[in-house]
Protein backbone atom coordinates (compact mmCIF):
# COMPACT_ATOMS: atom_id res chain seq x y z
CA UNK A 1 0.00 0.00 0.00
CA UNK A 2 1.25 3.48 -0.84
CA UNK A 3 2.52 5.38 2.17
CA UNK A 4 3.16 9.09 2.54
CA UNK A 5 6.05 10.52 4.54
CA UNK A 6 6.40 14.15 5.56
CA UNK A 7 9.82 15.67 6.20
CA UNK A 8 10.15 19.30 7.41
CA UNK A 9 13.17 20.79 5.65
CA UNK A 10 15.72 23.52 6.26
CA UNK A 11 18.43 24.10 3.67
CA UNK A 12 18.00 20.59 2.19
CA UNK A 13 18.43 19.01 5.62
CA UNK A 14 15.83 17.72 8.06
CA UNK A 15 14.73 20.91 9.84
CA UNK A 16 16.21 21.13 13.36
CA UNK A 17 12.74 21.97 14.71
CA UNK A 18 9.31 20.77 13.65
CA UNK A 19 7.56 23.93 14.88
CA UNK A 20 9.83 26.32 12.95
CA UNK A 21 9.86 24.66 9.54
CA UNK A 22 8.34 26.59 6.64
CA UNK A 23 9.13 24.04 3.97
CA UNK A 24 8.15 20.39 3.95
CA UNK A 25 8.68 17.58 1.53
CA UNK A 26 6.03 14.91 1.06
CA UNK A 27 7.43 11.63 -0.23
CA UNK A 28 5.10 8.91 -1.51
CA UNK A 29 6.46 5.40 -1.21
CA UNK A 30 5.22 2.59 -3.42
CA UNK A 31 4.45 -1.01 -2.49
CA UNK A 32 8.07 -1.98 -3.16
CA UNK A 33 9.29 0.63 -0.64
CA UNK A 34 10.71 2.93 -3.33
CA UNK A 35 9.83 6.63 -3.51
CA UNK A 36 7.47 7.26 -6.41
CA UNK A 37 6.71 10.94 -5.89
CA UNK A 38 8.32 13.85 -4.07
CA UNK A 39 6.73 17.23 -3.74
CA UNK A 40 7.54 20.31 -1.70
CA UNK A 41 5.01 22.39 0.19
CA UNK A 42 5.92 25.91 1.31
CA UNK A 43 4.00 27.11 4.34
CA UNK A 44 3.03 30.78 4.77
CA UNK A 45 4.42 30.77 8.31
CA UNK A 46 6.02 28.34 10.74
CA UNK A 47 3.46 26.72 13.02
CA UNK A 48 3.39 23.30 14.63
CA UNK A 49 -0.44 23.33 14.68
CA UNK A 50 -0.64 24.01 10.95
CA UNK A 51 1.92 21.34 10.26
CA UNK A 52 -0.10 18.80 12.30
CA UNK A 53 -3.18 19.87 10.31
CA UNK A 54 -1.28 19.31 7.06
CA UNK A 55 -0.18 15.86 8.27
CA UNK A 56 -3.80 14.83 8.85
CA UNK A 57 -5.07 16.51 5.68
CA UNK A 58 -2.51 14.72 3.51
CA UNK A 59 -3.09 11.40 5.33
CA UNK A 60 0.61 11.14 6.17
CA UNK A 61 1.72 7.83 7.70
CA UNK A 62 5.17 8.85 8.96
CA UNK A 63 6.78 12.14 9.95
CA UNK A 64 10.57 12.40 9.97
CA UNK A 65 11.76 15.43 11.91
CA UNK A 66 14.40 16.92 14.20
CA UNK A 67 13.28 18.36 17.54
CA UNK A 68 9.58 18.20 18.28
CA UNK A 69 7.71 19.18 21.43
CA UNK A 70 6.16 16.29 23.34
CA UNK A 71 2.69 17.82 23.00
CA UNK A 72 2.77 17.53 19.18
CA UNK A 73 4.58 14.19 19.26
CA UNK A 74 1.87 12.68 21.46
CA UNK A 75 -0.88 14.25 19.35
CA UNK A 76 0.50 12.77 16.13
CA UNK A 77 0.97 9.38 17.80
CA UNK A 78 -2.62 9.57 19.01
CA UNK A 79 -3.65 10.16 15.39
CA UNK A 80 -1.75 6.99 14.43
CA UNK A 81 1.05 8.87 12.71
CA UNK A 82 4.50 7.34 13.20
CA UNK A 83 7.01 10.00 14.27
CA UNK A 84 10.76 9.48 13.78
CA UNK A 85 12.21 12.42 15.70
CA UNK A 86 15.69 13.76 16.51
CA UNK A 87 16.81 12.68 13.03
CA UNK A 88 19.77 14.58 11.57
CA UNK A 89 20.78 14.30 7.92
CA UNK A 90 20.30 15.49 4.37
CA UNK A 91 16.99 14.94 2.59
CA UNK A 92 18.68 12.72 -0.01
CA UNK A 93 20.21 10.42 2.61
CA UNK A 94 16.98 10.28 4.61
CA UNK A 95 15.03 9.12 1.53
CA UNK A 96 17.69 6.46 0.89
CA UNK A 97 17.30 5.18 4.44
CA UNK A 98 13.51 5.26 4.14
CA UNK A 99 13.71 3.20 0.96
CA UNK A 100 15.92 0.64 2.64
CA UNK A 101 13.59 0.64 5.67
CA UNK A 102 16.46 1.33 8.08
CA UNK A 103 15.63 4.84 9.31
CA UNK A 104 15.01 5.13 13.05
CA UNK A 105 14.38 7.89 15.57
CA UNK A 106 17.57 9.62 16.76
CA UNK A 107 19.51 8.56 13.65
CA UNK A 108 22.38 10.86 12.75
CA UNK A 109 23.48 10.56 9.13
CA UNK A 110 26.75 12.38 8.62
CA UNK B 1 37.97 11.66 17.75
CA UNK B 2 40.33 10.60 20.52
CA UNK B 3 42.69 13.44 19.75
CA UNK B 4 39.92 15.86 20.72
CA UNK B 5 39.28 13.99 23.92
CA UNK B 6 42.94 14.42 24.70
CA UNK B 7 42.97 18.16 23.90
CA UNK B 8 45.25 19.62 26.50
CA UNK B 9 45.86 23.03 28.02
CA UNK B 10 49.54 23.71 28.49
CA UNK B 11 51.18 26.53 30.36
CA UNK B 12 48.33 27.20 32.78
CA UNK B 13 49.62 24.83 35.44
CA UNK B 14 52.97 23.12 35.91
CA UNK B 15 51.70 20.08 34.03
CA UNK B 16 49.25 19.99 31.10
CA UNK B 17 45.55 19.39 31.86
CA UNK B 18 42.79 17.96 29.67
CA UNK B 19 40.30 20.52 28.37
CA UNK B 20 37.17 18.31 28.63
CA UNK B 21 37.87 17.54 32.27
CA UNK B 22 38.06 21.29 32.94
CA UNK B 23 34.85 22.32 31.16
CA UNK B 24 32.90 19.30 32.40
CA UNK B 25 33.02 20.77 35.89
CA UNK B 26 31.31 24.02 34.86
CA UNK B 27 27.59 23.95 35.73
CA UNK B 28 26.65 25.76 32.51
CA UNK B 29 26.16 24.23 29.07
CA UNK B 30 29.28 24.90 26.96
CA UNK B 31 29.54 24.40 23.21
CA UNK B 32 32.72 25.04 21.23
CA UNK B 33 32.22 25.56 17.48
CA UNK B 34 34.55 25.93 14.51
CA UNK B 35 34.16 28.82 12.05
CA UNK B 36 31.65 26.76 10.02
CA UNK B 37 29.52 26.46 13.22
CA UNK B 38 30.19 22.74 13.49
CA UNK B 39 30.42 21.36 17.00
CA UNK B 40 33.89 20.55 18.24
CA UNK B 41 33.28 20.11 21.93
CA UNK B 42 30.40 20.11 24.39
CA UNK B 43 30.59 19.73 28.14
CA UNK B 44 28.70 17.33 30.40
CA UNK B 45 26.13 19.93 31.47
CA UNK B 46 25.17 20.51 27.85
CA UNK B 47 25.03 16.76 27.25
CA UNK B 48 22.51 16.47 30.08
CA UNK B 49 20.53 19.52 28.92
CA UNK B 50 20.33 18.60 25.23
CA UNK B 51 20.35 14.82 25.50
CA UNK B 52 23.06 14.58 22.81
CA UNK B 53 26.38 12.96 23.71
CA UNK B 54 29.74 14.35 22.63
CA UNK B 55 30.09 11.48 20.12
CA UNK B 56 26.68 12.30 18.58
CA UNK B 57 27.31 16.02 18.39
CA UNK B 58 30.88 16.15 17.10
CA UNK B 59 31.11 17.62 13.60
CA UNK B 60 27.38 18.34 13.35
CA UNK B 61 26.16 21.85 12.52
CA UNK B 62 25.17 23.48 15.82
CA UNK B 63 21.56 24.22 14.73
CA UNK B 64 20.77 20.47 14.71
CA UNK B 65 22.02 19.95 18.25
CA UNK B 66 21.19 23.25 19.94
CA UNK B 67 17.76 23.46 18.25
CA UNK B 68 16.92 26.95 19.47
CA UNK B 69 14.46 29.36 17.87
CA UNK B 70 17.43 31.51 16.84
CA UNK B 71 19.05 28.71 14.84
CA UNK B 72 16.34 28.74 12.16
CA UNK B 73 15.45 32.42 12.29
CA UNK B 74 18.54 34.61 12.59
CA UNK B 75 21.65 33.01 13.94
CA UNK B 76 23.79 35.82 15.49
CA UNK B 77 26.96 33.87 14.69
CA UNK B 78 26.49 34.47 10.95
CA UNK B 79 27.61 38.07 11.43
CA UNK B 80 30.07 37.51 14.26
CA UNK B 81 33.69 38.36 13.44
CA UNK B 82 36.90 38.28 15.42
CA UNK B 83 36.37 41.83 16.66
CA UNK B 84 32.73 41.33 17.65
CA UNK B 85 31.64 41.58 21.25
CA UNK B 86 29.88 38.78 23.11
CA UNK B 87 26.12 38.56 22.64
CA UNK B 88 23.59 37.40 25.22
CA UNK B 89 20.19 36.38 23.99
CA UNK B 90 17.16 34.60 25.45
CA UNK B 91 15.62 31.82 23.42
CA UNK B 92 14.26 28.31 23.82
CA UNK B 93 15.52 24.90 22.78
CA UNK B 94 13.93 21.49 22.30
CA UNK B 95 15.98 18.68 23.78
CA UNK B 96 15.99 14.99 22.91
CA UNK B 97 13.39 14.36 25.61
CA UNK B 98 11.04 16.67 23.59
CA UNK B 99 11.04 19.33 26.32
CA UNK B 100 10.89 23.01 25.34
CA UNK B 101 13.44 24.65 27.61
CA UNK B 102 13.85 28.44 28.02
CA UNK B 103 17.56 29.23 27.77
CA UNK B 104 19.94 32.17 27.96
CA UNK B 105 22.63 31.88 25.31
CA UNK B 106 25.92 33.74 25.40
CA UNK B 107 27.92 33.81 22.17
CA UNK B 108 31.55 34.90 21.86
CA UNK B 109 34.23 34.65 19.17
CA UNK B 110 37.36 32.57 19.83
CA UNK B 111 40.55 34.14 18.49
CA UNK B 112 44.01 32.70 17.97
CA UNK B 113 47.15 34.41 19.24
CA UNK B 114 47.22 36.61 16.15
CA UNK B 115 43.65 37.78 16.57
CA UNK B 116 42.16 35.66 13.75
CA UNK B 117 38.74 34.11 14.21
CA UNK B 118 39.12 30.38 14.90
CA UNK B 119 35.72 29.47 16.25
CA UNK B 120 32.92 30.37 18.62
CA UNK B 121 32.09 29.70 22.23
CA UNK B 122 28.47 29.30 23.29
CA UNK B 123 27.26 29.01 26.85
CA UNK B 124 23.72 27.79 27.42
CA UNK B 125 21.95 28.47 30.73
CA UNK B 126 18.76 26.63 31.63
CA UNK B 127 16.25 29.30 32.68
CA UNK B 128 13.60 26.92 34.03
CA UNK B 129 14.46 27.52 37.70
CA UNK B 130 14.17 31.32 37.19
CA UNK B 131 10.93 31.07 35.22
CA UNK B 132 9.40 28.90 37.91
CA UNK B 133 10.00 31.49 40.63
CA UNK B 134 7.29 33.66 39.04
CA UNK B 135 4.88 30.78 38.87
CA UNK B 136 5.59 29.97 42.51
CA UNK B 137 4.63 33.42 43.73
CA UNK B 138 1.33 33.19 41.86
CA UNK B 139 0.27 29.98 43.58
CA UNK B 140 -1.16 30.43 47.02
CA UNK B 141 -2.01 26.80 47.54
CA UNK B 142 0.97 25.07 46.13
CA UNK B 143 4.63 24.35 45.73
CA UNK B 144 6.02 24.71 42.21
CA UNK B 145 3.50 22.89 39.98
CA UNK B 146 1.89 20.90 42.77
CA UNK B 147 -1.28 22.38 44.23
CA UNK B 148 -3.46 21.45 47.17
CA UNK B 149 -4.93 22.80 50.39
CA UNK B 150 -5.75 19.58 52.22
CA UNK B 151 -4.06 18.98 55.55
CA UNK B 152 -1.72 16.31 54.14
CA UNK B 153 -0.61 18.48 51.24
CA UNK B 154 -0.13 21.61 53.36
CA UNK B 155 2.12 19.60 55.65
CA UNK B 156 4.04 18.36 52.61
CA UNK B 157 4.46 21.90 51.22
CA UNK B 158 5.94 22.98 54.56
CA UNK B 159 8.36 20.05 54.62
CA UNK B 160 9.60 20.06 51.03
CA UNK B 161 11.51 23.41 51.05
CA UNK B 162 13.36 22.27 54.18
CA UNK B 163 14.12 18.86 52.71
CA UNK B 164 15.30 20.45 49.47
CA UNK B 165 18.01 22.45 51.21
CA UNK B 166 20.06 19.47 52.34
CA UNK B 167 21.55 16.61 50.38
CA UNK B 168 19.82 13.72 52.10
CA UNK B 169 18.43 10.90 50.00
CA UNK B 170 14.69 11.21 49.49
CA UNK B 171 12.20 8.41 49.00
CA UNK B 172 8.87 9.43 47.51
CA UNK B 173 5.99 7.01 47.77
CA UNK B 174 2.50 7.25 46.40
CA UNK B 175 0.07 5.65 44.01
CA UNK B 176 0.30 6.12 40.28
CA UNK B 177 -0.69 9.60 39.12
CA UNK B 178 -0.16 11.32 42.48
CA UNK B 179 2.72 13.49 41.22
CA UNK B 180 5.89 11.72 42.35
CA UNK B 181 7.89 12.94 39.33
CA UNK B 182 6.73 16.51 39.83
CA UNK B 183 7.65 16.42 43.50
CA UNK B 184 11.12 15.05 42.72
CA UNK B 185 11.74 17.82 40.19
CA UNK B 186 10.34 20.41 42.62
CA UNK B 187 12.81 19.24 45.28
CA UNK B 188 15.68 19.56 42.80
CA UNK B 189 14.59 23.00 41.62
CA UNK B 190 14.23 24.27 45.20
CA UNK B 191 17.64 22.94 46.19
CA UNK B 192 21.10 24.44 45.85
CA UNK B 193 21.62 21.98 43.02
CA UNK B 194 19.01 23.69 40.82
CA UNK B 195 21.76 24.93 38.50
CA UNK B 196 23.00 21.36 38.08
CA UNK B 197 21.25 18.71 36.04
CA UNK B 198 18.14 16.81 37.03
CA UNK B 199 18.62 13.40 35.49
CA UNK B 200 15.75 10.94 35.53
CA UNK B 201 15.90 7.22 34.95
CA UNK B 202 13.08 4.70 35.08
CA UNK B 203 14.43 1.58 36.77
CA UNK B 204 11.57 -0.50 35.42
CA UNK B 205 11.89 0.53 31.80
CA UNK B 206 15.16 -1.13 30.84
CA UNK B 207 16.51 -4.69 31.06
CA UNK B 208 19.08 -5.27 33.80
CA UNK B 209 22.22 -5.26 31.64
CA UNK B 210 21.20 -2.10 29.79
CA UNK B 211 20.16 -0.38 33.01
CA UNK B 212 23.57 -0.99 34.56
CA UNK B 213 25.35 0.61 31.61
CA UNK B 214 22.79 3.44 31.54
CA UNK B 215 23.22 4.17 35.27
CA UNK B 216 26.92 3.66 35.78
CA UNK B 217 28.26 4.06 32.23
CA UNK B 218 30.74 1.84 30.47
CA UNK B 219 34.26 1.88 29.18
CA UNK B 220 34.98 1.46 25.49
CA UNK B 221 35.40 -2.26 24.79
CA UNK B 222 33.71 -3.37 28.02
CA UNK B 223 31.35 -5.57 26.01
CA UNK B 224 30.42 -6.25 22.39
CA UNK B 225 28.97 -3.06 20.99
CA UNK B 226 30.62 -0.76 23.53
CA UNK B 227 32.43 1.24 20.85
CA UNK B 228 32.63 4.44 22.86
CA UNK B 229 32.99 5.47 26.48
CA UNK B 230 29.60 6.19 27.97
CA UNK B 231 29.41 8.50 31.00
CA UNK B 232 26.29 7.01 32.64
CA UNK B 233 23.47 8.86 34.37
CA UNK B 234 25.32 9.17 37.69
CA UNK B 235 28.10 11.02 35.95
CA UNK B 236 25.66 13.19 33.99
CA UNK B 237 23.94 14.11 37.23
CA UNK B 238 27.24 15.22 38.83
CA UNK B 239 26.52 18.35 40.92
CA UNK B 240 22.82 17.80 40.34
CA UNK B 241 20.18 15.27 41.28
CA UNK B 242 19.54 11.76 40.03
CA UNK B 243 15.91 10.71 40.11
CA UNK B 244 15.39 6.96 40.18
CA UNK B 245 11.75 6.34 39.45
CA UNK B 246 10.17 2.92 40.04
CA UNK B 247 13.04 2.02 42.37
CA UNK B 248 10.98 -0.99 43.46
CA UNK B 249 11.64 -2.50 40.01
CA UNK B 250 15.44 -2.22 40.35
CA UNK B 251 16.94 -5.72 39.95
CA UNK B 252 18.66 -7.11 43.06
CA UNK B 253 22.25 -7.14 41.60
CA UNK B 254 21.91 -3.45 40.76
CA UNK B 255 20.54 -2.75 44.21
CA UNK B 256 23.93 -3.88 45.56
CA UNK B 257 25.76 -1.57 43.16
CA UNK B 258 23.53 1.36 44.11
CA UNK B 259 24.12 0.58 47.75
CA UNK B 260 27.88 0.71 47.20
CA UNK B 261 27.52 4.08 45.50
CA UNK B 262 25.40 5.49 48.32
CA UNK B 263 28.10 4.41 50.75
CA UNK B 264 31.26 5.70 49.09
CA UNK B 265 29.85 8.04 46.35
CA UNK B 266 32.16 6.57 43.73
CA UNK B 267 30.86 5.31 40.37
CA UNK B 268 32.71 2.52 38.60
CA UNK B 269 31.68 2.35 34.91
CA UNK B 270 31.37 -1.17 33.44
CA UNK B 271 34.80 -2.46 32.48
CA UNK B 272 36.68 0.29 34.26
CA UNK B 273 38.83 -0.05 37.33
CA UNK B 274 38.98 3.72 37.70
CA UNK B 275 36.22 5.20 39.80
CA UNK B 276 34.60 8.61 39.48
CA UNK B 277 33.68 10.61 42.58
CA UNK B 278 30.13 11.74 41.80
CA UNK B 279 28.47 14.46 43.84
CA UNK B 280 24.89 13.44 43.25
CA UNK B 281 21.77 13.71 45.31
CA UNK B 282 19.63 10.61 44.94
CA UNK B 283 15.86 10.95 44.87
CA UNK B 284 13.97 7.68 44.51
CA UNK B 285 10.29 7.01 44.00
CA UNK B 286 8.01 4.04 43.77
CA UNK B 287 4.34 3.16 43.78
CA UNK B 288 5.14 -0.21 45.35
CA UNK B 289 5.08 -1.04 49.04
CA UNK B 290 8.81 -1.21 49.72
CA UNK B 291 8.32 -2.35 53.33
CA UNK B 292 6.41 -5.36 52.07
CA UNK B 293 8.99 -5.99 49.36
CA UNK B 294 11.71 -5.99 52.03
CA UNK B 295 9.74 -8.57 54.01
CA UNK B 296 9.34 -10.68 50.89
CA UNK B 297 13.10 -10.30 50.22
CA UNK B 298 12.45 -8.64 46.86
CA UNK B 299 14.12 -5.41 47.95
CA UNK B 300 17.29 -5.14 50.01
CA UNK B 301 16.69 -3.95 53.53
CA UNK B 302 20.05 -2.14 53.73
CA UNK B 303 19.26 -0.19 50.54
CA UNK B 304 15.84 0.65 51.92
CA UNK B 305 17.48 2.11 55.05
CA UNK B 306 19.83 4.24 52.97
CA UNK B 307 17.11 5.58 50.68
CA UNK B 308 14.59 6.04 53.44
CA UNK B 309 16.39 9.03 55.00
CA UNK B 310 13.56 11.40 54.16
CA UNK B 311 10.31 9.75 53.16
CA UNK B 312 7.63 11.84 51.52
CA UNK B 313 4.26 10.26 50.89
CA UNK B 314 1.86 11.67 48.33
CA UNK B 315 -1.67 10.78 49.37
CA UNK B 316 -4.10 9.48 46.74
CA UNK B 317 -6.66 11.98 45.47
CA UNK B 318 -9.57 10.18 47.14
CA UNK B 319 -7.92 11.06 50.48
CA UNK B 320 -7.57 14.70 49.46
CA UNK B 321 -11.23 15.61 49.24
CA UNK B 322 -10.57 19.31 49.86
CA UNK B 323 -8.24 19.38 46.88
CA UNK B 324 -10.44 17.84 44.18
CA UNK B 325 -12.38 21.06 43.61
CA UNK B 326 -9.20 23.15 43.60
CA UNK B 327 -7.36 20.89 41.15
CA UNK B 328 -10.48 20.62 39.01
CA UNK B 329 -10.78 24.40 38.62
CA UNK B 330 -7.03 24.65 38.03
CA UNK B 331 -7.17 22.22 35.10
CA UNK B 332 -10.34 23.80 33.68
CA UNK B 333 -8.50 27.15 33.58
CA UNK B 334 -5.40 25.62 32.02
CA UNK B 335 -7.21 23.70 29.27
CA UNK B 336 -9.78 26.43 28.56
CA UNK B 337 -6.87 28.83 27.97
CA UNK B 338 -4.88 26.31 25.95
CA UNK B 339 -7.81 25.34 23.71
CA UNK B 340 -9.03 28.97 23.58
CA UNK B 341 -12.53 28.10 24.83
CA UNK B 342 -14.94 30.14 26.88
CA UNK B 343 -15.79 27.67 29.63
CA UNK B 344 -17.71 28.66 32.77
CA UNK B 345 -17.02 25.77 35.10
CA UNK B 346 -19.11 22.66 35.63
CA UNK B 347 -22.82 22.03 36.06
CA UNK B 348 -24.01 20.74 39.47
CA UNK B 349 -24.59 17.24 38.14
CA UNK B 350 -21.19 17.03 36.43
CA UNK B 351 -19.54 18.31 39.61
CA UNK B 352 -21.34 15.72 41.73
CA UNK B 353 -20.24 12.90 39.42
CA UNK B 354 -16.64 14.06 39.68
CA UNK B 355 -16.71 14.61 43.44
CA UNK B 356 -18.21 11.13 43.96
CA UNK B 357 -15.71 9.38 41.69
CA UNK B 358 -12.84 7.59 43.53
CA UNK B 359 -10.13 8.50 40.94
CA UNK B 360 -8.04 5.33 40.91
CA UNK B 361 -5.66 7.12 38.48
CA UNK B 362 -5.44 10.09 40.87
CA UNK B 363 -4.50 13.61 39.66
CA UNK B 364 -3.40 12.32 36.24
CA UNK B 365 -6.83 10.78 35.69
CA UNK B 366 -8.59 13.96 36.84
CA UNK B 367 -6.42 15.99 34.46
CA UNK B 368 -7.27 13.68 31.55
CA UNK B 369 -10.99 13.83 32.36
CA UNK B 370 -10.93 17.63 32.35
CA UNK B 371 -8.86 17.75 29.15
CA UNK B 372 -11.46 15.49 27.51
CA UNK B 373 -14.39 17.51 28.84
CA UNK B 374 -12.92 20.86 27.73
CA UNK B 375 -12.31 19.35 24.29
CA UNK B 376 -15.89 18.11 24.00
CA UNK B 377 -17.67 21.13 25.53
CA UNK B 378 -18.17 23.81 22.85
CA UNK B 379 -18.64 26.73 25.29
CA UNK B 380 -20.37 27.76 28.50
CA UNK B 381 -20.91 25.38 31.38
CA UNK B 382 -19.60 21.83 31.09
CA UNK B 383 -22.43 19.32 31.50
CA UNK B 384 -22.24 15.72 32.68
CA UNK B 385 -22.62 14.64 29.04
CA UNK B 386 -19.26 16.25 28.32
CA UNK B 387 -17.54 13.96 30.81
CA UNK B 388 -16.15 10.61 29.65
CA UNK B 389 -18.95 8.03 29.52
CA UNK B 390 -17.28 5.62 31.93
CA UNK B 391 -17.79 8.10 34.79
CA UNK B 392 -21.58 8.03 34.46
CA UNK B 393 -21.54 4.27 33.96
CA UNK B 394 -19.60 3.68 37.18
CA UNK B 395 -22.26 3.85 39.82
CA UNK B 396 -21.06 5.18 43.10
CA UNK B 397 -20.34 2.42 45.52
CA UNK B 398 -22.67 3.82 48.16
CA UNK B 399 -25.54 3.49 45.68
CA UNK B 400 -24.64 -0.13 45.13
CA UNK B 401 -24.35 -0.65 48.86
CA UNK B 402 -27.93 0.43 49.66
CA UNK B 403 -29.63 -2.67 51.11
CA UNK B 404 -32.99 -3.80 49.85
CA UNK B 405 -36.11 -2.67 51.75
CA UNK B 406 -37.22 -5.00 54.52
CA UNK B 407 -33.82 -6.56 54.93
CA UNK B 408 -32.79 -6.24 58.52
CA UNK B 409 -30.28 -8.79 59.58
CA UNK B 410 -27.14 -8.48 61.61
CA UNK B 411 -25.32 -7.89 58.33
CA UNK B 412 -27.46 -4.81 57.67
CA UNK B 413 -26.51 -3.46 61.05
CA UNK B 414 -22.88 -4.17 60.31
CA UNK B 415 -23.26 -2.43 56.96
CA UNK B 416 -24.72 0.68 58.62
CA UNK B 417 -21.89 0.74 61.12
CA UNK B 418 -19.28 0.39 58.43
CA UNK B 419 -20.95 3.01 56.26
CA UNK B 420 -20.94 5.63 58.99
CA UNK B 421 -17.41 4.75 60.02
CA UNK B 422 -16.04 5.46 56.57
CA UNK B 423 -18.32 8.20 55.40
CA UNK B 424 -15.52 10.76 55.49
CA UNK B 425 -12.61 8.78 54.09
CA UNK B 426 -12.86 6.41 51.16
CA UNK B 427 -9.75 4.30 51.03
CA UNK B 428 -9.54 1.12 48.97
CA UNK B 429 -9.54 -1.18 52.03
CA UNK B 430 -12.68 0.54 53.37
CA UNK B 431 -14.31 0.28 49.96
CA UNK B 432 -13.45 -3.41 49.73
CA UNK B 433 -14.74 -4.00 53.24
CA UNK B 434 -18.01 -2.33 52.31
CA UNK B 435 -18.29 -4.44 49.16
CA UNK B 436 -17.86 -7.62 51.19
CA UNK B 437 -20.45 -6.52 53.73
CA UNK B 438 -22.87 -5.59 50.95
CA UNK B 439 -22.46 -9.00 49.35
CA UNK B 440 -22.96 -10.72 52.70
CA UNK B 441 -26.07 -8.63 53.38
CA UNK B 442 -27.52 -9.53 50.00
CA UNK B 443 -26.69 -13.22 50.38
CA UNK B 444 -28.06 -13.14 53.94
CA UNK B 445 -24.77 -14.33 55.34
CA UNK B 446 -24.23 -17.19 52.89
CA UNK B 447 -20.55 -17.00 52.05
CA UNK B 448 -20.67 -19.19 48.95
CA UNK B 449 -23.23 -16.91 47.37
CA UNK B 450 -21.40 -13.77 48.55
CA UNK B 451 -18.15 -15.05 47.03
CA UNK B 452 -19.96 -15.71 43.73
CA UNK B 453 -21.42 -12.21 43.76
CA UNK B 454 -17.96 -10.73 44.27
CA UNK B 455 -16.42 -13.00 41.66
CA UNK B 456 -13.98 -14.43 44.18
CA UNK B 457 -13.25 -17.92 45.41
CA UNK B 458 -14.58 -18.90 48.83
CA UNK B 459 -11.07 -18.94 50.29
CA UNK B 460 -10.35 -15.39 49.05
CA UNK B 461 -13.53 -14.17 50.67
CA UNK B 462 -12.65 -16.00 53.88
CA UNK B 463 -9.17 -14.46 53.90
CA UNK B 464 -10.53 -10.95 53.35
CA UNK B 465 -13.26 -11.38 55.99
CA UNK B 466 -10.51 -12.30 58.41
CA UNK B 467 -8.31 -9.42 57.24
CA UNK B 468 -11.03 -6.83 57.80
CA UNK B 469 -12.23 -8.57 60.97
CA UNK B 470 -15.78 -8.61 59.61
CA UNK B 471 -16.45 -11.97 61.22
CA UNK B 472 -15.59 -10.63 64.63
Amino acid sequence: MEQKILIPLYLNQVAPRFDLATEVSIVSMGDDGRSIEKRTVVLPRASAEQLCHLVLLEKIGTVVCGGIEDEYYQYLKWKNVKVLDSVIGSFKEIVKRLESGTLQSRDIIR
Amino acid sequence: MNTLQRTQIKGLFNSPIELPSLIDEIPLGIVVLDTQRRIMLINRTFEALSGFSMEDARGIHCSHILRTKLCMQKCPLKKMGSNSESISVESDMINKERELIPVLINLSPIKDTEGNLTGFLETVEDLRPLKEVDAKTQQAYGFRHIIGKSREMTRLFQTVPLVAQNDSAVLITGETGTGKDMLAEAIHQASNRAKGSFVKINCGALPETLLESELFGHQKGAFTGAVENKPGRFRLAHNGSLYLTEIGDLPLPLQVKLLTFLDDKVVYPLGSAKGFQADVRVIAATHRNLDLMVKERKFREDLMFRLNVVRLHLPPLREREDDIRLILDHFINIYATRFQKDINGLSKKALKILLDYPFPGNVRELRNIIEYAVNICPRGQMQFTHLPAYLSETKHYYDRLTPEVGESSEWTALFAESNSEHSGQKTWPSLEKDMIIEALVKSKGRRNKAADMLGWGRSTLWRKIKKYKIDA
